[in-house]
């Protein structure tokens, strides 16, 4: 009998791969899809006082959530100002990786290790990089004060949506860079050629050809920027003041001071139905796109 | 390609620019002898290094993420490598759902992770400390080394395995003398990352540290008090210093003799 089971064990790639796969998926259920759920059911109950939660099931925290006009605002802002981020992000890292990609001869893994170094610092360490930037005595304003341009601190610097994307931009650049890197670089360079053959015009052979070739890394960019940046805390914690608040920071005030730990999970689960209705939007989107287009 | 572009090489230069004066601040700022951040510079000291020594709460923060870097590095990579094997080595049923689903916490807002675990957690009555912040980590940690390692494990000539097999060495014997010392540079790789990734991390350490802080979330409280800041750049710096170290040492690893030692072993063998 055990003879028998060791040797359907041992023919059996799909047991071998889920024995060694075990461990990894036990992780996620137990310590990702669970408590998600729990997250989940919470965000149907209600906070009575400080220490007391009714556990009857309703809808009200979502009624609630769509009907407070702050926390719906919040909500749209932190999509747009994600947007916005992927946006930029994508659009100045794409040069770059077309570069490395296609006129970097020697070295490419060090001029990519080197774009991507600065991301494995600490992210809490590169907001405050900024803070010490766009402060009100911060580097930009002293320099400009020094230099007698202005002649007081420009105040607006910090504290606003716009430092909150610069911000973000910057430290989500590698996300970028990888994926639209790695796409680039998978080119084969003989379809480039061919289309110049044929006449292509420089332009024409970028949209026609290179541009549709590297849509996966654009796409896995978009994805793994914008994900992210929706739910990031600390960037509008430190940078953003009142004006560039995100949604996240009021999930962290329920969740805190605030005390209601059922609208905080009811506003995390809207967050997280709106991630992934637009990552499903994106993807397809670019299905339909690279079918038409090929 | 054969010709240049320059303009998109200096557009490149610029963008460079971008990515590594802002970082640079902090420590050009620790060395500066002045509580504010601003040009000019005020002059040179190494006081806030010197004051790091002193703080109780500083070695306190560091001793924590240090246990907690350590401990879910090393189970990460484990569970990692277990998992990369699977993905490499095999072709099964549900292949694309299992990866995805390993992958998620690399992809969902990490506020909602933390926020999931923090209910579950205070829900079964445990209390907040470095314990629930090391599971968090642990959960965060496994895509990326996974990641690492399944780059360094493909392409690995898995006939040497079965080798050593059927010349009667056992599974562990197998594991101990012919995968691990292959799998050796990827490992130390995805251990040196994982250990990077958990000492930096903010977000589930802000939720579920409770009052035993972390090195980032000392650096968060001292960052409201602009007396204390000075201090703040110089850990900032020393930090930044240990993790381009450790960072660069994993490449490397990651990097070196892939290939080569495939061939050495063939040859051995």
């Amino acid at each position: 009998m055990f003879q028998a089971w060791r040797n359907l064990y041992s023919k059996s790639d799909n047991a071998k791969a889920y024995s060694l796969l075990s461990p990894a998926l036990f992780l996620i259920i137990l310590v990702m899809l669970i408590p998600m759920a729990l997250m989940l059911s919470f965000s149907s109950f209600t906070q009575v006082s400080m220490m007391e939660i009714d556990f009857t099931p309703t809808v009200q925290r979502y009624i609630d959530f769509f009907e407070k006009s702050l926390l719906v605002s919040l909500l749209i802002k932190s999509v747009k100002i994600s947007f916005i981020v992927t946006l930029i992000t994508l659009l100045t890292a794409y040069p770059v990786c077309y570069y490395i990609a296609f006129y970097v001869k020697k070295n490419k893994m060090l001029w990519l290790v080197l774009l991507t170094l600065p991301f494995w610092t600490s992210y809490l360490l590169r907001v405050f990089s900024w803070k010490i930037i766009l402060g009100t005595k911060g580097v930009f304003n002293s320099t400009l004060l020094g230099a007698g341009i202005i002649s007081e601190p420009l105040t607006f610097l910090m504290y606003s949506e716009e430092a909150v994307i610069i911000t973000l931009t910057h430290a989500w650049a590698a996300f970028a860079l990888l994926p639209l890197y790695v796409s680039l670089e998978k080119i084969d360079f003989s379809y480039i050629e061919a289309a110049r053959d044929l006449g292509l015009s420089k332009f024409e052979v970028f949209w026609k050809v290179t541009f549709p070739l590297s849509l996966p890394g654009v796409i896995g960019a978009i994805l793994i920027i914008f994900i992210p940046t929706v739910g990031d805390y600390v960037t509008p914690a430190l940078i953003g003041g009142t004006e560039g608040r995100m949604l996240s920071n009021m999930i962290q005030a329920y969740f805190g001071k605030i005390n209601n730990i059922p609208l905080g999970a009811a506003s995390a689960t809207i967050m997280l139905t709106t991630v992934i209705l637009i990552t499903a939007i994106v993807s397809y989107t670019t299905k339909r796109l690279t079918q038409r287009l090929s | 390609m054969n010709e240049k572009n320059n303009s998109l090489l200096v557009y490149t230069l610029i963008y460079f620019g971008f990515l590594y004066i802002p970082v640079l601040f902090l420590p050009i700022f620790s060395f500066n002898d002045a509580n504010y951040m601003s040009f000019p510079l005020a002059g040179f000291t190494t006081d806030h290094y010197e004051e790091m020594w002193s703080k109780r709460n500083l070695h306190k923060a560091l001793w924590a993420s240090v246990k907690v870097g350590v401990v879910a590095s090393v189970v990460s990579t484990a569970i990692a490598l277990l998992a990369a094997k699977a993905f490499v080595r095999y072709k099964f049923r549900g292949q694309n759902v299992s990866y995805g689903a390993i992958m998620m916490p690399f992809l969902i807002p990490e506020i909602i992770l933390a926020v999931s675990i923090l209910i579950i957690w205070i829900n079964l009555g445990f209390p907040l400390g470095l314990v629930p912040v090391t599971i968090g980590h642990i959960l965060f940690c496994t895509p990326f080394a996974m990641l690492i390692l399944i780059a360094r494990i493909e392409g690995f000539d898995f006939s040497l395995e079965e080798a050593s097999r059927d010349l009667g060495e056992n599974a562990w014997g197998t594991f101990y003398r012919v995968s691990l010392p292959l799998y050796l540079p990827g490992i130390i790789a995805a251990l040196l990352l994982s250990f990077i990734i958990s000492f930096d991390e903010f977000i589930l350490a802000f939720f579920l540290s409770g009052s035993d802080a972390t090195l980032p979330m000392y650096m968060w409280n001292q960052m409201r008090f602009v007396k204390k800041l000075p201090h703040v750049l110089a850990l900032g710096a020393v930090i930044i210093v240990f993790t381009t170290f450790i960072v660069l040492l994993a490449f490397w690893l990651r990097n070196v003799g892939q290939g080569k030692e495939k061939k050495d072993i063939a040859i051995k063998l």
